[in-house]
């Protein structure tokens, strides 16, 4: 399964300035080991000591937030497109 | 003159210079301003900050005013210093006997959003921008729109297309770019995420975040300043993301660090809409996890789902033995009549958030009676009329005669 994954400011440090990246996975965790494999460093990033997502990480498929899915075993699809966004203050 | 070393990761402790940057690099926490206490400690006096403007810049050496700031160059409408009154009445209904607001409707535009909206865009335009940006649940809106046009800066303004219509016209006016995007306010807060990484703007709660937060401390400075240069027992804040509660409790350790009042201990506590409790809800099952939620309430100006600073307004709650409580619409809409009706102050849902939940507070013990305790009225009740006209109107609809009056009267 390949999909895009949107990458925010902050991590373009490490993908050499590329706003998104294709990869291939058919979980978001997969996908998360698969953007790690490509652009080594950007799995520290997202993920504690202990694997989880970071608590100031959000992760999206498409429009829902894995956290009202599966976490990391939220499936991901053909085509879909994976965004990484940082939280956000009160409006 | 400005004490601002840089910013510095609240997670992980790494140290950036200053940008318009929100978010750590290395580990996605978020970025706070860093300051040199130390000089800090030697100008800020209680004789010159009572010398000062009243407005929240009166604090001047405590915000973050970046390094070449001119004090002509603020963008200032005049926020803040708004009056900590003493609640009687309220008080008597609620059974305490020391309660006082602090009355923060009465702001530019209506709301406390513009003390960070102040300090945001005035550390925005020093970095260059020329653009300001939010994304918003209304009261953000209005205040970015307000001081964009005081500034002559281009707005852009993004809120959620369900929010009441005051709201939209109320910030509509001020000649932003009003973006009403079809979506919750967390969707409007990941799509301006994405815009700010795209576009050179200052979205004052996204990359301009770590100066914006910094100006709601004011609450916490005047609260202390107001009660005579003393921290109170105990402060009931509302929380949407969590920041206001944050920084009112880093206003009281800092005028403690910065000998401005006596070192004793306070509590905070916050307020939450049951239709929208993430932050009340890792309080009371006692797993401290923040779990995003889809909000549903009257209060949408705290319609946040998921909380960007719930974790510190966790830790701050429970570090200084506070506690969290939500109330239902119902609630809300009630504590908004006795509000106005006991002290003459007529607020938002917020406000009757902020005052159901304090009741409930008493109720259940966790303030005592001669607390003094200070409860923040965030915003104008103008801006939700609909939470309310179900609830209250005329007591007698009649033609203009005496005599009609007057058997109105007695019947």
């Amino acid at each position: 399964m390949s999909v895009t994954v949107r990458i925010p400011t902050p991590l373009r440090t490490v993908t050499g300035g590329n706003a998104t990246v294709e990869v291939s996975g058919s979980t978001v965790g997969e996908v998360v080991k698969a953007l790690d494999a490509a652009h080594p460093g950007i799995g520290e990033r997202l993920l504690d000591g202990s694997g989880q997502v970071r608590r100031f990480v959000n992760i999206f498929v498409d429009d829902g937030d894995i956290r009202f899915a599966s976490g990391l075993d939220t499936p991901v699809w053909d085509g879909a497109t994976v965004s990484i966004i940082p939280a956000v203050a009160g409006g | 003159m400005s004490y601002v070393e840089g910013l510095r990761c609240r997670e992980c402790g790494r140290e950036v210079d200053i940008a318009a940057v929100h978010v750590c690099e290395f580990c996605f926490g978020p970025l706070e301003v860093a300051y040199d206490y130390r000089a800090m400690y030697k100008a800020a006096t209680r004789e010159q900050i009572a010398a000062g403007p009243r407005t929240i810049w009166r604090y001047a050496p405590l915000l973050p005013e970046l390094p070449g700031t001119d004090p002509a160059d603020r963008i200032d409408l005049g926020a803040g210093f708004t009056p900590l009154v003493p609640a009687q009445r309220l008080g008597e209904a609620l059974g305490l006997d020391d309660l006082w607001l602090k009355n923060d409707t009465v702001n530019p535009s209506f709301s406390f959003k513009d003390r960070v909206v102040s300090v945001a865009l005035t550390a925005a335009k020093r970095l260059g921008f020329h653009v300001a940006a939010c994304a918003s649940t209304g009261n953000l809106a209005h205040s970015v729109a307000a001081h964009a046009a005081h500034a002559g800066m281009r707005a852009y303004v993004f809120v959620p297309s369900d929010l009441e219509p005051e709201k939209i016209i109320a910030a509509a006016v001020y000649g932003p770019r009003l973006v009403s995007v079809k979506g919750t306010y967390d969707d409007v807060n990941r799509l301006c995420a994405e815009i700010a990484s795209e576009y050179h703007w200052a979205f004052v709660n996204v990359n301009v975040r770590p100066y914006y937060a910094e100006g709601s401390k004011t609450i916490g400075f005047e609260i202390a300043e107001q009660l005579g240069w003393q921290l109170p027992d105990h402060v009931v804040a509302p929380m949407a993301s969590g920041s206001m509660l944050v920084k009112i409790d880093k206003a009281f350790t800092e005028l403690i660090t910065l000998g401005l009042v006596d070192d004793r201990p306070w509590r905070i506590s916050g307020a939450q809409a049951t239709g929208c409790a993430p932050i009340v809800a890792a309080l009371k099952d006692g797993t401290g996890l923040v779990r995003p939620v889809r909000p549903d309430t009257i209060a949408k100006s705290l319609a946040i789902g998921n909380p960007a600073d719930g974790y510190y307004a966790l830790d701050a709650v429970q570090r200084t033995g506070g506690w969290m409580e939500d109330v239902s619409d119902h609630e809300i809409a009630e504590a908004i009549g006795l509000l106005a009706r006991t002290e003459g102050i007529f607020a938002e849902t917020a406000g009757g958030v902020t005052v159901a939940v304090l009741r409930k507070l008493i109720q259940q013990g966790h303030i005592t009676p001669d607390e003094r305790t200070v409860a923040v009225i965030s915003g104008l009740g103008l801006k939700t009329i609909d939470a309310i006209s179900d609830h209250v109107g005329p007591a007698y609809t009649i033609p203009p005669g005496l005599e009609d009056f007057q058997v109105a009267l007695n019947s």
